[in-house]
């Protein structure tokens, strides 16, 4: 990488892959021993350990960039909201198992084609970063692709439960493909593709599978934001740190 | 151990004289060490002792994922997160290849999960015991999964095929879940003041509960004496107990941390620790549904139960359309 490329856009660059996966992970980890059946447990359980393992690899290098001798745990643990830069759908509660599902799938689709990119990168961290992630994200995809059309196409009650889940969080999907500054210049540097570029084949993609699950796009739904950007998460997100980061700020500087 | 008072026949170990012919030959392959598998000849009671052990020891796993998923969200760095999510999947594993023995016995998993949240079937008594501070974490997997180890090594060989198979695997993954479980309470007593406070705290509070683990003695019980007969089980509850303590003593005065009791003394002449039995009376309290955490965990299990009825009725719906496609093709 050169030395040309802008350290404060690819460090928020690095932070929103970070911090998506290990809100997501946080998220997914509050099933344990609670899901429908235990083939779920132990999907969930997996899917959140593959998570927090990419948000260690994200947030490490994040960390270095940064290049103020923190750790990817500091970053973790110690920053407050207005510094996360996660998209808002990542936060927000799990809801019923349809739901967990639905947001899950949601996020695993745009993943896997912004891995895909990101194995091209420019910068030869990003690019051995996203090819572990991919492989993972693969797994992932599948498997929560499967459980979306399985159940929007299985009882009356389950279909019902999944349309609900889409329609509550489909105004959350645009967020992932908005463009700003730190995008142009990581599109600019070849280390990232401007996330507007990914939305055509997203689109295709969950059509596909929501077709395939009898249910219904929302049509026209309106765009939140303001994770990404870090100017306005939900209310959920705070009470999410105040969980995680618990420990960490009680008993500051302690080696665990 | 996750396996406790498991009742057999009661009626005491047969004379060869008393046994069937059927059953002096089964007797004769387990005597042999030859593995009974599923088809085999066994008496009923011999099927119907290891559908309630497996069946407890299933149930263990499942509701064992609790306490430790207590503290998921609130791991204090990324790596002691991913270290508790693999354990706590793990658990659910082993859950799954339990059931997956006690089905071999003609029993599903469905019918095991029912009798659990009506109460009719029992889990360890250690899940019932809360996890208030972060020691807690590395306490359960330094004692309760060092408990759970101390029994079931010995159960890699147990006559039972499918049991000894599923114990074989198990075992491998406990002994990493023990050693993770020390690291962290090294770290813990090794670190500030408040650190070394949660440490102490902890042994405190799972030291006695752990030696219930291992049941009440059964030197004289009847049910004992016939799963010993079958090699359901290997040893003795007081013996097991013994070398938990014999083995755990010096752990803990390596992390400096001190036991619960101010009995426990080295006993040259018998080169074991003595040391207080843990009370019985609140062994038989939490078993019978008052434990600190009895009615939150049976609650959890069954609201996950519950709720998940829609997902389960969903995905089989799917499952019987996708087949009727495939057929009408
Ligand atoms: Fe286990
Ligand atoms: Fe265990
Ligand atoms: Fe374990």
């Amino acid at each position: 990488m050169t030395e040309t490329i802008d350290k404060t856009a690819l460090l928020q660059f690095l932070l929103r892959m970070g911090d998506n996966t290990l809100i997501l992970g946080h998220r997914v980890s509050e099933w344990c021993g609670h899901s429908p059946v235990l083939e779920e447990d132990i999907a969930l359980a997996n899917t959140a350990l593959d998570l927090i393992g990419q948000t260690q690899l994200w947030l490490d290098y994040a960390a270095e960039v940064q290049g103020e001798g923190r750790t990817a745990d500091d970053l973790a643990f110690l920053r407050d909201a207005w510094d996360f830069r996660n998209v808002l759908l990542v936060e927000l509660p799990n809801g019923d198992f349809g739901q967990t599902l639905m947001r899950q799938f949601l996020y695993d689709a745009w993943a896997s084609i912004m891995l895909g990119r990101l194995q091209k990168s420019a910068d030869e961290r990003v690019r051995e970063i996203a090819e572990k992630a991919a492989k993972e994200n693969a797994y992932h995809v599948e498997r929560s692709a499967d459980t979306v059309v399985g159940l929007g196409d299985g009882t009356e009650e389950s279909h019902a439960r999944m349309q609900a889940a889409l329609d509550y969080l489909y105004p959350y999907v645009g967020e992932l493909f908005e463009s700003d500054a730190t995008d142009a210049a990581m599109a600019e540097a070849g280390i990232a593709p401007d996330p507007a570029s990914l939305r055509a084949e997203y689109d295709a993609f969950v059509g596909r599978v929501m077709a395939e699950a009898t249910l219904t796009i929302p049509e026209k739904a309106y765009v939140h934001r303001g994770g990404r950007s870090g100017t306005m998460h939900t209310e959920h997100l705070g009470h999410l740190l105040c969980t995680m980061q618990w420990l960490q700020r009680a008993y500051p500087g302690c080696q665990w | 151990m996750y396996a406790q008072m498991v009742k057999s026949t009661g009626k005491g170990v047969k004379t060869r004289e008393e046994m069937s012919e059927d059953e002096r030959a089964f007797q004769d392959k387990i005597d042999a060490d030859t593995k009974i598998e599923p088809r085999d000849w066994m008496p009923e009671e011999y099927r119907k002792t290891l559908v309630r052990q497996i069946g407890q020891h299933a149930h263990s796993e499942i509701v064992g994922q609790l306490p430790e998923g207590n503290w998921i969200t609130r791991a204090p760095t990324l790596e002691r997160k991913m270290i508790l999510l693999a354990k706590v999947q793990d658990e659910a594993g082993h859950g799954l290849y339990l059931y997956c023995a006690a089905e071999t016995l003609g029993v599903s998993r469905d019918d095991l999960t029912e009798d659990l949240l009506s109460g009719k079937m029992k889990y360890s008594s250690i899940f019932n015991y809360p996890t208030l501070n972060w020691a807690d974490i590395g306490a359960v997997g330094w004692l309760v999964d060092g408990a759970a180890i101390m029994n079931q090594v010995p159960l890699q060989r147990t006559s039972y095929g499918p049991y000894s198979r599923a114990m074989i695997r198990i075992c491998k993954e406990e002994s990493f879940h023990q050693r993770q479980g020390y690291d962290i309470m090294m770290k813990m007593a090794q670190g500030s003041p408040e650190q070394k406070r949660m440490a102490q705290d902890a042994l405190d509070r799972f030291w006695y509960p752990s030696l219930m683990m291992f049941g009440p003695s059964d030197k004289d019980s009847v049910h004992s004496a016939q799963s010993m007969a079958w090699k359901i089980k290997i040893n003795t509850n007081d013996e097991l107990r013994q070398k938990f303590v014999d083995q755990t003593v010096p752990q803990a005065e390596y992390l400096g941390l001190s036991i619960p009791d101010p009995d426990l003394t080295w006993n040259e002449e018998t080169g074991h620790y003595d040391f207080t039995e843990p009370n019985w009376q609140e062994f038989f309290d939490v078993i019978k549904g008052n434990g600190p955490c009895n009615t939150e965990r049976m609650n959890d299990r069954t609201r996950a139960w519950e709720d998940g009825r829609w997902v389960r009725e969903g995905l089989m719906a799917h499952a019987r359309k996708k087949a009727a496609r495939t057929a009408a093709e």
